[in-house]
């Protein structure tokens, strides 16, 4: 695993001494190297294509209830040293003291095993997706205006060691592809937006087609021509398979961060053991799922992912926790601690995020459903954990009628209330699938997360839309 | 160190050959961050970092890369890296870099040496007190989520083998708070900041007052039924809306054929009171900039007047397509090539109160948060709908807390909808400012 190494692990040693010197309790380096390449085609051009590289370290030191931070971009010994003074200076301990660490005892996580690695592929196969997906839109007869396609893949290599003696690392590769297409009617413009992405190399093209994801979109876009406005008001909502994590994850998931909890943040605070959703909600979220946009082998503060069952039948079972929050409740962190980079702190933040399926038929669902709206595919969200609003945007929806799916409707929102929409869901299908890859935003940290639903029903939600 | 980082940007342009344009972005950063919790320091984080764009332009091609470091031999790569990637992009007539266009720079006064010149330990007093001061406003103020001093200098420069110099030194600083209120085993919450910058500029009082307002203010609050009827947004949350209607009037979104103002300059898309202006030059906005993102000097760009599309915002590519001239609106980080966008919009103010402005309306909602913007509006259509929080206008008066419910129009028919604009006019952190709008029907969708 010499890929691993950034910094060498004697010199890692040294400068958790020096920042262990002012008295703190922990220290922790963080070192990453990232490598990212981008290339849009928009209009029908290959616009550019982007290479990123961003390296360095970030340095805590934990005293009592306080953390200091220092990042820094210069590896050498002289940058880390001082990263690591500016970091323990938060720590006001009187006495100096020298504390030896032993990083002798490297362990080596779960990596990933990828294929092919996207650095060794050819800058011109990555273009010739782009334009093999913007070609098959435009030449299908479509009322398609505008295309435009992006490919994204990173390699981000990272190091972490600690004053308990922890030394570890990982490497996570990830690929993307997405088409956004413009559709013109009679009515105005209207537009549609597919995407994919693994935590994979780039032999995530040898299993999806590009074509498709591009004709997806163009469907979408299309469809919505025909669009009528959504409804206004409180109706029951079906959410179709893959397409409901986002409502997850806003309505309950960001409620269930240890960080949250422990500033009484959270109206899931205190509710350990209690029915908090309807008795066959079952909410897991699982950093181990190979190939999965939020996977990994440790999280960003060296422990390895893991697979945590959050409700259990209903049943609130546990948190998701990150290093600070489980010392100070004397438990294990579950692996939960993330960052954007070297430049941030971690915090608890979730993975891959799904509901298991249950037993009941989606087509059937739809049928026992008079009136309501279907929800194909899910856009961003945002909740409030304290009071538990949350809103979603619908960027695919259906109106159902007398049990059937009837015209496509508007994009917009619809908002909810998490603790109260988690004892409203009436129905369960068996068809799980997992979503779109997603970015998930917390105090201004993104990282990559995923999610995944069967279809499944919320019998009262209210749609923002603007027909009464 | 601003000459330094022209110097860098200017040791990367030299090396260029004569038949390739070359344009090198260098920013350098410093910041801290303080956050208390109960009554502790939570974390102080100290951090510079700094970064390099390089873009070249061959044959019409343009490549791209970034590195988030200054190192000489990093330099090297970067450059080398944007060159290769040049040979993948397609051709392109309108490519190239900025050329000095003669327009002048406004000079703005961005700098001040106070975030330079207080100690850390002052730094810390400002978060703890922060935090101190805003539990002690109210009884019913059960927690702070977060309590925060930032700051950030910033540096940047760009060069290009074009002709292009300029640089830059701005300063800023923050607090924020987030509060929790709790009255009869319900809980709001409610955030305050104040931006300035320099230290001494920030209301501290301002910000934990305001913290605590708007969370006790919605204590008690019920979901609203569904209906049509009069909403008045106030400046938090028009700001929010002039940036969504700001991003549709940038000239890329019109060439690629996603703006729904597509060939509608010099017709009357909104209410003849509205006057939009774009203005980065105006020193009381916190984006206020000198030049953009190609190093072209900023300027006050009227996009709509008395109702009247009269402009779209544009940067050098999107000029040269639609054979037309700069408006000083690249928008960009040292990480990506330049877009076109809003630097500093604002409404021209109308003539009456905020408080006379609700004293007209018998039946409405008084906005004062929205939540999932970004999801609930396509630029591209115009259909909108957002979640959103406010209290009830009754008979002229504001009474009972309103949530959990959206707001829905079309940005095409909002703009219309129009009926008033506040002679109020406060600059947010974000790239404008609000004023109180009065919108004479909206959709309310809630119980």
């Amino acid at each position: 695993m010499t890929e691993i190494q950034i910094v060498s692990s004697d010199l890692l040693g040294e400068v958790l001494s020096s920042a262990m010197k002012s008295g703190g309790s922990f220290a922790e380096i963080f070192v990453e190297d990232r490598r990212s390449t981008s290339a849009v085609l928009d209009d029908g051009l290959v616009e550019e294509l982007n290479n990123g590289r961003d390296r360095g370290a970030g340095i805590r030191v934990v005293s009592g209830e306080t953390t200091g931070f220092a990042h820094t971009a210069d590896l050498s010994a002289a940058g880390l040293h001082k990263a690591a003074e500016a970091a323990s200076s938060a720590a006001r301990s009187n006495s100096e003291s020298f504390v030896e660490i032993d990083l002798s005892n490297e362990i080596i996580p779960n990596i990933s095993e990828i294929e092919i690695l996207p650095k060794e592929v050819q800058k011109s196969a990555k273009v010739a997706l782009l334009k093999s997906a913007d070609e098959s839109v435009r030449g299908a007869g479509l009322p398609i205006t505008q295309v435009a396609a992006r490919y994204g893949d990173s390699h981000r290599v990272l190091q972490i060691a600690n004053s308990e003696g922890l030394l570890t690392g990982d490497r996570q590769i990830r690929s993307s592809f997405s088409v956004s297409c413009v559709a013109a009617g009679d009515a105005g413009m209207q537009t549609g937006r597919e995407s994919v992405g693994q935590t994979v190399g780039f032999e995530l093209f040898e299993d999806i087609d590009v074509n498709e994801v591009a004709r997806k979109a163009a469907e979408r876009a299309v469809t919505k021509l025909d669009s009528v406005p959504a409804p206004s008001g409180e109706m029951p909502v079906v959410v179709g398979p893959g397409g409901g994590g986002v409502l997850f994850h806003e309505a309950c998931g960001h409620g269930l961060e240890a960080d949250l909890i422990e500033k009484s943040a959270s109206v899931f605070a205190g509710k350990q053991g209690e029915l908090v959703a309807a008795p066959d909600v079952t909410l897991v979220d699982d950093g181990t799922m190979v190939g999965e946009w939020g996977r990994f082998a440790i999280d960003d503060e060296g422990n390895p992912a893991s697979k945590n069952v959050l409700i259990k039948d209903g049943v609130l079972t546990d948190y998701m926790w990150d290093w600070q929050r489980a010392r100070k409740h004397g438990r294990v962190s579950s692996g939960n601690g993330r960052r954007q980079s070297y430049r941030h702190l971690p915090m608890v933040r979730m993975t891959n995020t799904f509901l298991e399926g249950g037993n009941e038929d989606p087509q059937e669902i739809i049928e026992d459903t008079e009136y309501g709206i279907y929800v194909a595919q899910l856009g961003g969200g945002q909740v409030n954990t304290a009071t538990g609003d949350f809103v979603f945007g619908m960027t695919e929806a259906y109106l159902i009628e007398n049990g059937k799916l009837a015209a496509p409707i508007r994009d917009g929102n619809l908002i909810g209330n998490g603790p109260q929409v988690l004892l409203d869901i009436d129905a369960i299908a068996g068809d799980f699938a997992m979503g779109s890859p997603g970015t998930c935003g917390k105090d201004g940290q993104g990282v990559p997360v995923g999610d995944g639903t069967p279809t499944l029903r919320v019998k009262r939600l209210t749609v923002g839309g603007t027909a009464t | 160190m601003s000459t330094e980082l022209i110097e860098i940007a200017e040791l990367v342009t030299s090396w260029s050959d004569s038949d390739e344009q070359i344009e090198a972005v260098v920013t350098s950063d410093r910041e801290t961050e303080v956050r208390a919790y109960e009554g502790e320091i939570e974390s102080l984080t100290v951090a510079e970092s700094q970064g390099i764009g390089v873009r070249v332009v061959k044959d019409g091609r343009q490549g791209f890369a970034y590195a988030g470091t200054l190192e000489e031999n990093e330099l090297l790569e970067v450059l080398s890296e944007a060159r290769d990637n040049a040979s993948f992009a397609s051709p392109d007539e309108f490519s190239g870099l900025a050329e000095p266009d003669g327009v002048e720079c406004v000079s703005l006064e961005v700098y001040s040496d106070g975030v330079d010149s207080i100690s850390t330990s002052k730094k810390i007093d400002y978060a703890l007190e922060l935090e101190k001061l805003t539990l002690a406003t109210d009884k019913r103020i059960s927690g702070i989520e977060s309590s925060e001093y930032t700051d950030v200098v910033s540096e940047s420069a760009i060069a290009t083998s074009t002709g292009i110099r300029a640089s830059s030194k701005e300063s800023g600083c923050s607090l924020m708070v987030y509060t929790l209120a709790e009255e009869k085993g319900e809980t709001q919450t409610g955030f305050g900041f104040s931006i300035g910058r320099s230290p001494e500029e920030l209301d501290m009082e301002k910000a934990a007052n305001d913290a605590s307002d708007r969370a006790t203010r919605m204590l008690g609050s019920t979901k609203p039924k569904s209906e049509r009827l009069t909403v008045v947004l106030d400046p938090w949350v028009s700001a929010q809306f002039l940036q969504i209607v700001g991003s549709t009037l940038s000239a890329e979104m019109v060439l690629k054929g996603r703006s729904l103002f597509t060939d509608r300059l010099g017709e009357k898309v909104a209410s003849p009171i509205i006057s939009l202006v774009d203005d980065p030059t105006n020193p009381r906005a916190f984006t206020a900039t000198e030049t953009d993102g190609e190093g072209l000097a900023t300027r006050r760009n009227v996009l709509i007047e008395n109702g009247e599309l009269k402009m779209f915002l544009h940067n050098v590519w999107t000029a040269r397509k639609a054979a037309s001239t700069s408006t000083g609106s690249a928008i960009r980080s040292y990480a990506s090539t330049p877009g076109v966008g809003i630097q500093a919009v604002s409404l021209r103010p109308g003539g009456r109160d905020p408080v006379d402005l609700i004293a007209g309306i018998d039946n409405g909602i008084l906005i004062q948060s929205v939540t999932g913007l970004h999801s609930g509006v396509n630029p591209v259509s115009g259909d909108f709908s957002t979640g959103a929080e406010g209290l009830r206008i009754s008979d002229g008066e504001l009474s009972e807390p309103l949530r959990e419910f959206t707001i829905g129009s079309t940005i095409q028919k909002m703009l219309k909808d129009v009926s008033e604009v506040g002679n109020d006019l406060e600059w947010l952190p974000m790239n404008s400012a609000g004023s109180t709008l009065v919108i004479n029907e909206l959709t309310v969708s809630g119980a």
